[in-house]
């Protein structure tokens, strides 16, 4: 029998210590956070009780301002106030250029054709410039939960595709914050929407937000929320709206070739008259010109409606093909949820109740109802509520595919399977002795490589030399919770596991990382050698932690042998973390997990076995 | 892997998918990466792993043309990498008049009403192709796996023509 074991006091977390963990809704206009406090989820307003930070950050000789400061310059100096730095998150300079807006910012590329901002502090990427939006609201999260965050749970939109997403995560990786999830916005605000409704059945959540244009569809049945299908367009947003108002007002008012201030002067007036026509009938937009002339100019909402008729269009035929995508019809869905601030627009609220048959439900604050699903995930996701029986099963939004002869798309992984998801597939060599492959990893639903976004290339090397068609090498795709890809791949007939390297063709490379990461120490004063340090013993009190949770419940799945070798090595990893050997710690840790390898397998199993105790095995 | 196993079900064609996505929410709950999100890393990747499998494994029976090719797969007859094809000379004719079918909504003077026509002709044969293929797979004769193998494989032409009629009708309506 095993001994009842008792921890060095002040060495392991007490069971009910209560972590701190918040969800965050990193948006295109707007960023909020929000946490779970005493039971009670809310956002955390900053100290002028504002719960929105404008997602603007402006570049000067000597600071970096955010939010608010940073709006109120957004007219003066253009040039280095950045706004919806979401839109550019994942995309390549080129695709940015290629688009019909022109923006007031100077650009440079990247050494793998990102888009950099050229600022009086340098040139920054969308995520520096996303993890600038996302340090204040951790600094205030911080403050007001009077601790260390544990981890947060980060929203995107459902439709970002894989460099999108990597993208948002390397932020907050910038920032040193523990990412527990991606979770995606329609998602999060079904899961704030479902809890407080105890709503049971298929609910639509239809999201326009900023810059981007979301619709899932969701199963919600005893604390298990499924989405069906999901389906958007990463492109489309209300900013879409204020351009064209914006469009109109410069034709109206004939001024062609305008400089880069009276453009952002108009797009800021473009949208508080798409804001005024929320409700009246019609509003007056008004301009002062440099020389002091002001023009003035009557807009309808008919008008409006007109120039915005062909996008809210879109998002119907978007919300048709998602619904098709489920397998369910209009009769079906229960309710539909409205989220985003776009979602005030009358148009668009006419036209989703024309297309569902039903009005939708508005009582819910749309602006903060992601940010709330966000902090209840990351709520139960840090541990604080180990009785919960919410799940969440998400979808990928956009097929996984790899480049074959002649440009076309083979497809590994389709749009709208339930992630985890893992696919393997086989390929075979071309010529004789060939000891290495190239892959190009593409998203999306078109059937030409051209049509598609590239992800990523990789190259397999150390295939063993054999005749053309010999070797079997087996690629296996594998898509994690948070939507991420990776790839593994092995020779077959000698079990070869070949290395691989992937580039992202519109994330960072792995150097461009490192110098992110050694910037952003040179401001913390820190250096690094410390942090990896520093880093490793908080690893190992990690898995410590979770391991002697994980014997608590499991132990008995273990015979005394066993569970007397793993009690040592776990002495082992103890001490040896109390040292200052970065990499004897990892070592350490290495050594564990090899030894607790057969264990976690046991545990799932077991796992499984108490799932279905109970119930019979039927048709026998 | 046995996913009939996987989900406690015997290798059955008929099988209660209500009863399947209850057996679905459960295994997700047991093996689902956020519950395992406090735990070890290894134990993080062995919980996407399984959790992959238990998705793969409840899209297969949940679909009734990759549940017969999983059964069949499961009795040694692999439909999934194969390049044969259909023989049936009255069956490759009615697809052929069907596709002409498709070339003619865009010239129809009623194109919704043609589509609605093309949805309920490819529902009531797809039933009948169904009806025979249970019926095959009930029995455990060799000669019978193989035309269970042939009745799946005119399901999957059928259902691309569904896409294709889908694809046609998102056409007329965007």
């Amino acid at each position: 029998m095993a001994l009842l074991q008792i921890a060095e006091p002040g060495q392991s977390a007490a069971p009910h210590q209560h972590r701190l963990a918040v969800g965050i809704d990193l948006g295109t206009t707007n960023s909020l956070v929000a946490a779970v406090r005493s039971g009670e989820t809310a956002t955390l307003p900053d100290e002028d009780g504002q719960h929105s930070l404008p997602s603007i950050v402006r570049y000067t000789q000597d600071s970096v301002e955010v939010g608010a400061l940073a709006a109120q310059s957004s007219a003066q100096d253009p040039h280095n106030t950045i706004v919806s730095v979401k839109r550019f998150m994942g995309r390549s300079l080129a695709d940015i250029q290629a688009g019909k807006q022109s923006f007031p910012y100077e650009f440079a590329a990247s050494e793998n054709g990102l888009p950099l901002f050229v600022t009086p502090q340098g040139q920054v990427n969308p995520i520096q410039v996303s993890a600038e939006i996302l340090r204040p609201l951790i600094a205030r999260a911080e403050k007001t939960l009077g601790g260390e965050l544990q981890g947060v749970v980060i929203t995107v939109p459902a439709y970002f595709d894989d460099a999108q997403r990597q993208g948002t995560k390397d932020a907050a990786s910038l920032l040193g914050v523990k990412v527990l999830r991606l979770l995606n916005e329609p998602t999060a605000a079904a899961i704030a929407y479902g809890l407080d409704s105890k709503q049971e059945g298929v609910i639509a959540i239809y999201d326009l937000g900023g810059g981007t244009f979301d619709i899932s569809i969701l199963r919600l049945n005893r604390g298990v929320f499924e989405v069906l299908a999901t389906g958007g367009d990463s492109a489309l947003g209300g900013d879409d709206f204020d351009h064209l108002l914006q469009a109109h007002m410069q034709q109206v008012w004939q001024l062609s070739d305008i400089d880069s201030l009276l453009s952002r002067q108009l797009l800021i007036e473009s949208r508080r008259v798409k804001e005024a026509l929320t409700d009246a009938a019609q509003t007056e937009a008004k301009v002062i010109l440099a020389d002091g002339t002001e023009l003035t100019q009557i807009v309808t909402k008919a008008e409006f409606d007109a120039m915005i008729a062909v996008l809210v269009k879109k998002t119907i035929a978007s919300c048709r093909r998602t619904l098709r995508d489920a397998g369910v019809t209009t009769d079906e869905v229960l309710e539909t949820v409205m989220v985003g601030g776009s979602t005030r627009v009358p148009l668009v609220r006419e036209q989703v109740e024309a297309f569902f048959g039903k009005p939708p439900l508005t009582s819910i604050d749309p602006d903060r109802v992601v940010a709330i699903g966000a902090a209840i995930q990351a709520d139960i996701l840090v541990g604080n509520k180990p009785e919960s029986d919410l799940l969440l099963l998400d979808v990928i939004p956009l097929s996984l595919g790899i480049e074959t002869m002649g440009g076309l798309v083979e497809k590994v992984v389709s749009r709208n399977t339930t992630i985890p998801v893992a696919r393997a597939q086989e390929f075979t060599t071309f010529k004789d002795g060939q000891t290495a492959m190239a892959f190009h990893v593409v998203q999306g639903e078109r059937e030409l490589v051209a049509d598609c976004r590239s992800l990523a290339r990789f190259t397999l090397k150390g295939i063993p030399p054999l005749a053309a068609g010999a070797a079997h090498i087996r690629v296996t795709f594998q898509v994690d919770a948070d939507g991420l890809l990776s790839v593994t791949a092995m020779e077959k007939s000698t079990g070869v596991q070949s290395s691989i390297q992937v580039k992202p063709s519109f994330g960072l490379s792995d150097t461009e990382i490192a110098t992110m990461l050694k910037d952003s120490m040179k401001h913390a004063k820190e250096d690094i050698g410390r942090r990896m340090l520093a880093e490793q013993q908080v690893e190992a009190a990690r898995v410590l932690e979770s391991l002697q949770a994980a014997l608590a419940k499991d132990g008995d799945l273990l015979t005394a042998a066993e569970r007397g070798q793993i009690d040592a090595t776990m002495t082992n990893v103890a001490q040896v973390a109390t040292g200052d050997d970065a990499d004897a710690i990892k070592q350490a840790i290495e050594q564990l997990d090899e030894q607790t390898q057969d264990f976690a397998a046991r545990r799932m199993d077991n796992s499984i076995r108490v799932a279905f105790k109970g119930q019979s095995i039927d048709n026998i | 892997m046995n996913y009939f196993e996987l989900f406690k079900f015997s290798p059955a064609f008929d099988i209660d998918t209500a009863v399947l996505a209850e057996r679905y929410r459960e295994l997700q709950r047991a093996v689902h990466p956020d519950k395992f999100a406090h735990d070890t890393e290894q134990q993080k990747l062995l919980s996407v792993q399984r959790t992959a499998q238990v998705n793969d494994g409840y899209q297969t029976l949940k679909d009734p043309i990759r549940r017969a090719e999983h059964m069949l797969a499961l009795r040694g007859i692999d439909l999934s990498h194969e390049t044969t094809t259909v023989k049936d000379t009255a069956f490759l004719m009615q697809q052929m008049e069907w596709r002409e079918a498709l070339e003619d909504i865009r010239h129809s003077v009623d194109p919704q009403e043609s589509i609605d026509e093309l949805y309920q002709s490819f529902a009531q044969y797809r039933a009948t192709l169904t009806q025979i293929l249970t019926q095959l797979l009930h029995s455990s004769e060799d000669e019978d796996g193989l035309l269970a193998a042939d009745q799946v494989r005119k399901l999957k032409f059928m259902a691309k023509l569904h896409d294709e009629l889908t694809r046609v009708e998102d056409a007329l309506l965007d």
